[in-house]
């Protein structure tokens, strides 16, 4: 007994030590300044430098087997075909914060010449970017960004305020300007959604959309089944409704499922944002016209030629910055890096089966 | 694998292998599970620094070590634990809500030194909270830590939502990652080590381990022989939660990012690594140095592959077969050996 004891003894006091070697002396606090690992953009942008055959453009997207990035990726081969580089795509096959940063870490021990990902963490792979930028790689992000501080360019697949006028000039022609209107939302507290849903609120202030009123905005919490229920609900507590907007890929495909077999479908117009495979049944049935997306597949090609652009050395990333994007033409670097794709695209029954996403 | 290899029979099959006793010092080392998977080590490091371009170079290596270094951490009292046993499956959730309380601490201003040793007191009262249902209310603990790893995820989502906290301190993030001077190797490979050293001799070296293997084997003899059977199981649900959040604190500061999702899955890879060092799920055998091995074999694999533009989905799939065969194989063996034995003359 004795014995034991004085083994428990040893184990406690083991784990005390753990404690005591990450318990230094000293206090740091939030509040104390610090310094940032951040790499400086540097050198001079050369508009006439070639772009050397063979360059190594890897993309490396939230997650392998996701149908967004996939289609979107096309794109990128696409871009790496005509640049007549090394096209790869790697990734984690779970969307997890840190999953990427092995794969960073790899496509930088490869000597990979551009790395395009969108970060599934923006913090969570920042320092490996930079490590990867030290070791001679261009950073491009796509979809989702990263601290400025951790990529080269950004590209922005649409501003919040195109993203906002492209919905409201559908809803507004559809409706025929007039009318009550509802929204369908994901979650209450989406920084994205409510940026969205602010600026709606904004266009629609002006005088052209004075004869159309917001009644109500829902949350469907992304999830199919809420997004049914609450758009059942909008349309049962507004008998008068004209139009809903869902600026979200899950809202509108519920509530599009729960138009086309209700006896509203034809009279209360559904618009929003979503995805071409997921509307298109919707879109030949006749309860939804046209809805907006970006097209990934211009994304991931622009991506492309933003980061072949900056490893020859045309651009650096910095402000006012231009440069050739194969088949969509000129783009200019804005601020802080950003890239922005241009407005989103609209489906309706004319082009949606030309795209596969 | 080892253990035919090892003894060759000295006239064909057809002789019955020496009895055990005869052995050499020597070939009865080989023929643990720890040594083939040393040996499994040693060659896939070999075949990876000839066959793939970029692997054996100093900064891959450090790469490979902070990418299996979490796993390393909380494979050490998962190994005690799993030799007596049980099993805690809650691990990746402790660390995901030792992440998260981290992050909020941080924002309400409290300094990171005290922050560090409150999560390592939270990873050691989550630990208690498994061992004491596990031992005060009897229940068996693969139930328990899965309730656990549900339960303590959640909590990590109450506290921090899908929100992340990014801001810590650049000398803190830095500092985590940072190598030893002069060589590619991150420090955690020394804490690492140091650790491995405590719990191996824990293992190995004290009554208190042999008293695990005892568990492991017979949990009702352990107790009729006078083992506190209850009070050590306590013990080691406490040092793997401790542990745990160790890795939680680490994970943060190295990935610079306080999330509740992080480590999401990880208690998967921490168990594969323990069962591929050779360690039986049923309790009862395995070796520290088994272990550590197979987290480095599961890691070079990884890395190996993932260099050789190998997808992740059959990075998976590769690492699945792996331990899927490293459980089967020496079962498979001990069965032909059995045979052989039965099947030996009386003389």
């Amino acid at each position: 007994m004795l014995r034991t004891r004085t083994h428990y003894g040893l184990t406690a006091a083991t784990l005390a030590g753990l404690m005591l070697v990450t318990a230094a002396c000293g206090g740091t606090t939030r509040g104390d300044a610090d310094d940032s690992g951040g790499a400086e953009a540097a050198g001079e942008a050369d508009p006439n430098a070639e772009i050397p055959e063979g360059l190594a453009i890897s993309y490396l997207p939230k997650q392998l087997n996701n149908p967004y990035f996939t289609y979107a990726n096309t794109g990128g081969e696409e871009a790496a075909e005509e640049l007549k580089g090394e096209y790869k795509e790697v990734g984690p096959s779970e969307a997890n914060a840190s999953s990427q940063v092995s794969y960073i870490n790899t496509l930088s021990q490869q000597g990979s010449d551009v790395i395009v990902i969108a970060a599934n963490d923006p913090d969570a792979v920042c320092s490996s970017l930079q490590q990867a930028q030290q070791a001679g790689s261009v950073i491009v992000t796509y979809d989702s960004d990263t601290g400025k501080d951790c990529r080269d360019v950004f590209i922005n697949q649409a501003t919040a305020e195109d993203i906002a006028t492209t919905q409201v000039e559908m809803i507004a022609e559809q409706i025929g300007g007039e009318g009550e209107i509802a929204f369908l939302s994901a979650t209450p507290n989406a920084t994205n959604q409510n940026a969205w849903l602010e600026l709606m609120e904004e266009e629609l202030a002006k005088d052209e959309y004075a004869d159309i009123e917001v009644v109500d905005t829902v949350y469907g919490n992304d999830d199919d089944q809420k997004s049914f229920n609450e758009m059942q609900g909008l349309l049962q507590t507004h008998p008068d409704l004209k139009g809903v907007v869902s600026p979200t890929t899950v809202g509108l495909a519920a509530a599009a499922r729960y138009l086309s077999s209700s006896d509203y479908k034809g009279d209360v117009t559904l618009t929003g944002l979503g995805t071409p495979n997921q509307m298109k049944e919707y879109v030949e049935d006749g309860t939804v016209e046209e809805f907006a997306l970006w097209d990934p597949k211009n994304m991931a090609y622009l991506a492309g030629y933003a980061g072949a652009s900056l490893s020859a050395g045309r651009i650096t990333g910095a402000e006012g910055e231009t440069f050739e994007a194969g088949r969509l033409g000129e783009y200019e670097v804005g601020a802080d890096g950003e890239i922005v794709l241009g407005p989103p695209t609209v489906f309706n029954e004319d082009n949606i089966d030309d795209y596969d996403f | 694998m080892a253990p035919d290899v090892t003894t060759p029979p000295a006239g064909g099959t057809a002789l019955p292998p020496r009895p055990a006793g005869q052995r050499s010092v020597l070939q009865r080392v080989l023929a643990t599970r720890e040594s083939s998977v040393i040996g499994a080590l040693l060659v896939s490091i070999l075949a990876a620094s000839l066959l793939v371009d970029g692997f054996a170079s100093g900064r891959n290596s450090g790469f490979l070590i902070l990418d299996i270094a979490a796993i390393a951490l909380i494979a050490l009292p998962m190994t005690l634990v799993i030799v007596t046993g049980e099993i805690d499956l809650s691990v990746a959730s402790t660390l995901g809500l030792t992440s998260a309380v981290m992050g909020q601490l941080w924002v309400i201003g409290l300094p990171l030194e005290t922050i560090a040793v409150l999560c390592l007191v939270l990873g050691a009262l989550l630990g208690a909270v498994n061992g004491l249902l596990v031992t005060v209310a009897g229940l068996p603990s693969l139930a328990v830590t899965i309730g656990t790893m549900a339960m303590y995820r959640g909590l990590a989502y109450v506290i921090l939502g899908d929100q992340a906290v990014a801001d810590f301190p650049f000398s803190w993030t830095g500092g985590a990652t940072a190598r030893l001077s002069g060589t590619p190797i991150p420090w955690i490979a020394l804490l690492i080590i140091v650790l491995a050293v405590v719990f191996g001799l824990l293992l190995h070296a004290t009554p208190f381990g042999r008293s695990l293997y005892a568990i492991g084997s017979n949990d009702e003899a352990a107790r009729f022989s006078g083992i506190p059977v209850l009070r050590t199981k306590l013990v080691l649900f406490i040092a793997s939660g401790t542990v745990a959040s160790l890795a939680g604190v680490f994970w943060t500061l190295q990935y610079g990012s306080a999330r509740a999702d992080n480590a999401f899955g990880l208690e998967l890879s921490v168990v594969a690594a323990v069962l591929l060092g050779g360690v039986s799920i049923f309790g009862g055998k395995g070796a520290l140095l088994g272990v550590l091995g197979g987290v480095l074999l599961l890691g070079t694999i990884r890395n190996a592959l993932q260099l050789a533009d190998v997808s992740s989905d059959m990075l998976s799939i590769v690492t699945g077969t792996l331990l899927v065969v490293s459980v089967v194989l020496p079962n498979a063996i001990e069965r032909v050996r059995a045979r052989r034995r039965t099947a030996e003359p009386p003389s």
